[in-house]
């Protein structure tokens, strides 16, 4: 009796063990894990399941069920696609987070950021790992553009989606700008004052792109709350609509481009 | 005749053995000769593309009850060309092909029967067995008969010219130059007429799957289509693997490595936070966010519209439309030489110019040395 004590009785393991798969043969785990998920119980390894684990999935199903040998070499892509995708989603998770302990006008906007790192529990880090996250997003989406050039992966019938990428990439730097400014402090209010100078200078409509960007003449309160609300509501709707043209053109596409 | 490909062929045939239980080899002689009476029968109705060769006697008649039971949806579908074909009604007919009986119009009225036969052409039908098979094949032998066209055309509906092109059809299928009545089908048919004018009704609407027993499904080929004409392979197989495991373990492992690495760097470093926002006093250098400080640099180059609106403009024009301009159908690197230079010189150059406007500018934009005066720079 290995696992059994001086009763008599199984172990903790064992009892633990079994009421585990108890839960995982109840009908609502299995309401939950469709057909082919590995956490379903008697899932096994064949190549129907592997295909379910796809097809089967919310997530995964952005995913072709099979994908060329030489696309799933690291190397091939080095991720940046859909890291640049893992990163929106965190900076969405994180940026949630943000908006329950700020509100885009003059002095409390700073204050609340201020405050993140003082009275709300893991305010800091979170603000980091949105500003780290967001700062890296454009790398990544920035090199992501440079692999697919290299790759030519933009050639027939491709063409379109670098169209799309280079909107995306557009709406990474716009989301990154708008972000910039709502910390209001000197940094912010500068950086956004030098950045919207330049489109001041659009020949013949310049001073109504500036305008139409600052809501106002110079940065003010209305900047804030016009680059809060392009921040967190519109760009983001915008450059999912983009990102989802995006993924179901390299699917129509044809999958991943390659081998060289 | 038109060619049949010897794979299918011998697949028939041995279907059609095994279903008789006769000698493959034998049977295989049959269809490809196509000379035996028997064979003719048969192959009416597996390729409908040969000749319509009139059915014989079955070798085993059936009595009646034994005719499988033919789906409803189909004897309506028959009755109703029957019908229309006639001009008999429709619940008239279908009672009669329900009970088995042979078509109120008998065989050995060529005419009419042809008449009956043409909409339900044999060859094309797709219901061989329910059609009446004795005079729809005796039909076959009167087609010949070209003054028919005309009367069989008010008969049916069936515009004359169309009855001509197809008759025409036959007879090249069937290898004819000129349509001699009777001349082909000749030797087998006058007898086939005979034959099923003889055969009751029943029986020859049962006779193609009379041989069958229970449970052995036979496979009628309804016609042959050259592959390459409805089915273009344009892609050759690639070397594909299952997403799962392979590319969404990497995928997670990316992910989490990217993950730990945030969150460990912003573990240690924090996002800036300088002053109150105050309008009055702006910091020197004053610099825009990192991304766009290689526009800043050629501020210090150019005039500003140059610099802030045309240089990114066309930059992010010419960024979209490099699919466009690019005709070079090859991803080979070798191939690629001018574009791949091109766009790494623009790629560096962009990167040294926000490099440079980062660190190697201090107050009033002016160059510094990072090293010597400091770093004039907030992520
Ligand atoms: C928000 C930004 C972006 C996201 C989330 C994103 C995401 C992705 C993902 C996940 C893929 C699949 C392959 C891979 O991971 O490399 C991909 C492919 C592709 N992306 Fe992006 N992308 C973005 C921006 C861009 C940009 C800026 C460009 C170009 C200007 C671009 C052009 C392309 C093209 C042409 C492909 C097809 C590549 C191939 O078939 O090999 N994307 N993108």
């Amino acid at each position: 009796m290995a696992n059994g004590n001086s009763n008599g009785r199984p172990g903790l393991k064992i009892r633990v063990g079994e009421a585990l798969g108890h839960v995982r043969e109840s009908e609502v785990w299995s309401s939950i894990f469709r057909p082919g998920s590995p956490f379903r119980a008697g899932y096994s390894d064949s190549p129907r399941n592997r295909s379910y684990v796809i097809m089967n999935n919310v997530l995964y199903h952005l995913h072709p069920v099979k994908v060329k040998r030489h696309g799933v070499r690291l190397s091939y892509t080095l991720c940046l696609g859909g890291l640049s995708f893992f990163l929106f989603i965190l900076l969405t998770i994180t940026g949630i987070f943000l908006m329950f302990y700020y509100r885009p006008t003059s002095p409390a906007a700073f204050n609340d950021v201020a405050a993140l790192s003082t009275d709300i529990a893991f305010g800091q880090m979170t603000r980091n790992l949105h500003r780290w996250g967001a700062h890296l997003m454009v790398l990544t989406v920035f090199l992501h553009m440079c692999r697919v050039f290299y790759h030519g992966a933009y050639k027939p019938p491709r063409e379109f989606n670098w169209v799309v990428g280079v909107i995306l990439l557009l709406l990474t730097l716009l989301l990154s700008f708008t972000g910039y400014l709502l910390p209001w402090d000197q940094l912010a209010i500068w950086a956004v004052t030098v950045g919207t100078n330049m489109a001041a200078y659009t020949p013949v409509f310049g001073s109504q792109v500036s305008f139409a960007l600052l809501g106002d003449i110079q940065v003010t309160a209305n900047t804030l709350l016009r680059w809060y609300v392009l921040h967190v509501l519109f760009l983001p709707f915008i450059i999912v609509v983009f990102m989802a043209v995006h993924f179901w053109r390299v699917r129509k596409d044809g999958g991943i481009s390659g081998p060289l | 005749m038109t060619e049949i490909p010897e794979e299918i062929l011998r697949r028939s045939a041995e279907a059609r053995a095994k279903a008789t239980g006769r000698d493959v080899a034998e049977v295989l002689a049959e269809m490809r000769g196509d000379d035996s009476p028997s064979s003719a029968k048969e192959a009416s109705i597996e390729q409908p593309t040969a000749t319509a060769a009139a059915p014989t006697a079955p070798e085993k008649p059936l009595p009646t009850e034994e005719i499988p039971e033919i789906p409803e949806e189909i004897l309506r579908r028959a009755a109703e060309a029957r019908a229309e074909a006639t001009g008999q009604d429709v619940e008239v007919v279908l009672t009669e092909l329900r009970q088995g009986a042979p078509p109120s119009i008998s065989p050995p009225q060529p005419a009419t029967a042809v008449a009956s036969q043409i909409p339900v052409d044999p060859p094309s039908s797709i219901v061989p067995e329910v059609a009446p098979t004795a005079s729809g094949s005796a039909a076959a032998a009167p087609v010949e008969q070209r003054p028919d066209l005309a009367t069989l055309a008010e008969q049916t509906g069936i515009p004359a010219h169309l009855l001509e092109r197809s008759y025409r059809a036959r007879a090249k299928a069937e290898g004819r130059e000129e349509p001699v009545p009777g001349e082909v089908d000749g030797p087998v048919s006058a007898p086939a007429v005979a034959a099923s004018g003889a055969a009751t009704g029943s029986v020859s609407t049962a006779a193609p799957v009379a041989a069958v027993p229970e449970g052995v499904r036979t496979q009628r080929l309804l016609t042959v289509v050259k592959a390459g004409a409805i089915q273009q392979v344009k892609k050759e197989p690639t070397d594909k693997v299952n997403t799962w495991p392979h590319l969404l373990a990497i995928e997670f492992v990316a992910l989490m490595v990217v993950t730990v690495a945030l969150f460990v760097f912003s573990a240690f470093v924090d996002a800036p936070l300088l002053e109150f926002a105050n309008f009055n006093d702006q910091p020197n250098p004053s610099k825009a966010p990192w991304y766009f400080l290689g526009l800043q640099e050629l501020l210090s180059y150019f005039d500003p519209q140059v610099a802030g609106v045309l240089i990114p403009g066309i930059g992010l024009l010419g960024l979209a439309i490099i699919p466009y301009i690019d005709r070079n159908p090859s991803v080979k690197p070798s191939d690629r030489k001018l574009a791949i230079m091109t766009f790494s010189f623009f790629v560096m150059a962009s990167g040294i110019l926000t490099i440079f406007g980062s660190f190697f500018r201090g107050p009033g934009f002016n160059f510094v040395f990072p090293w010597v005066d400091g770093i004039f720079f907030d992520f």
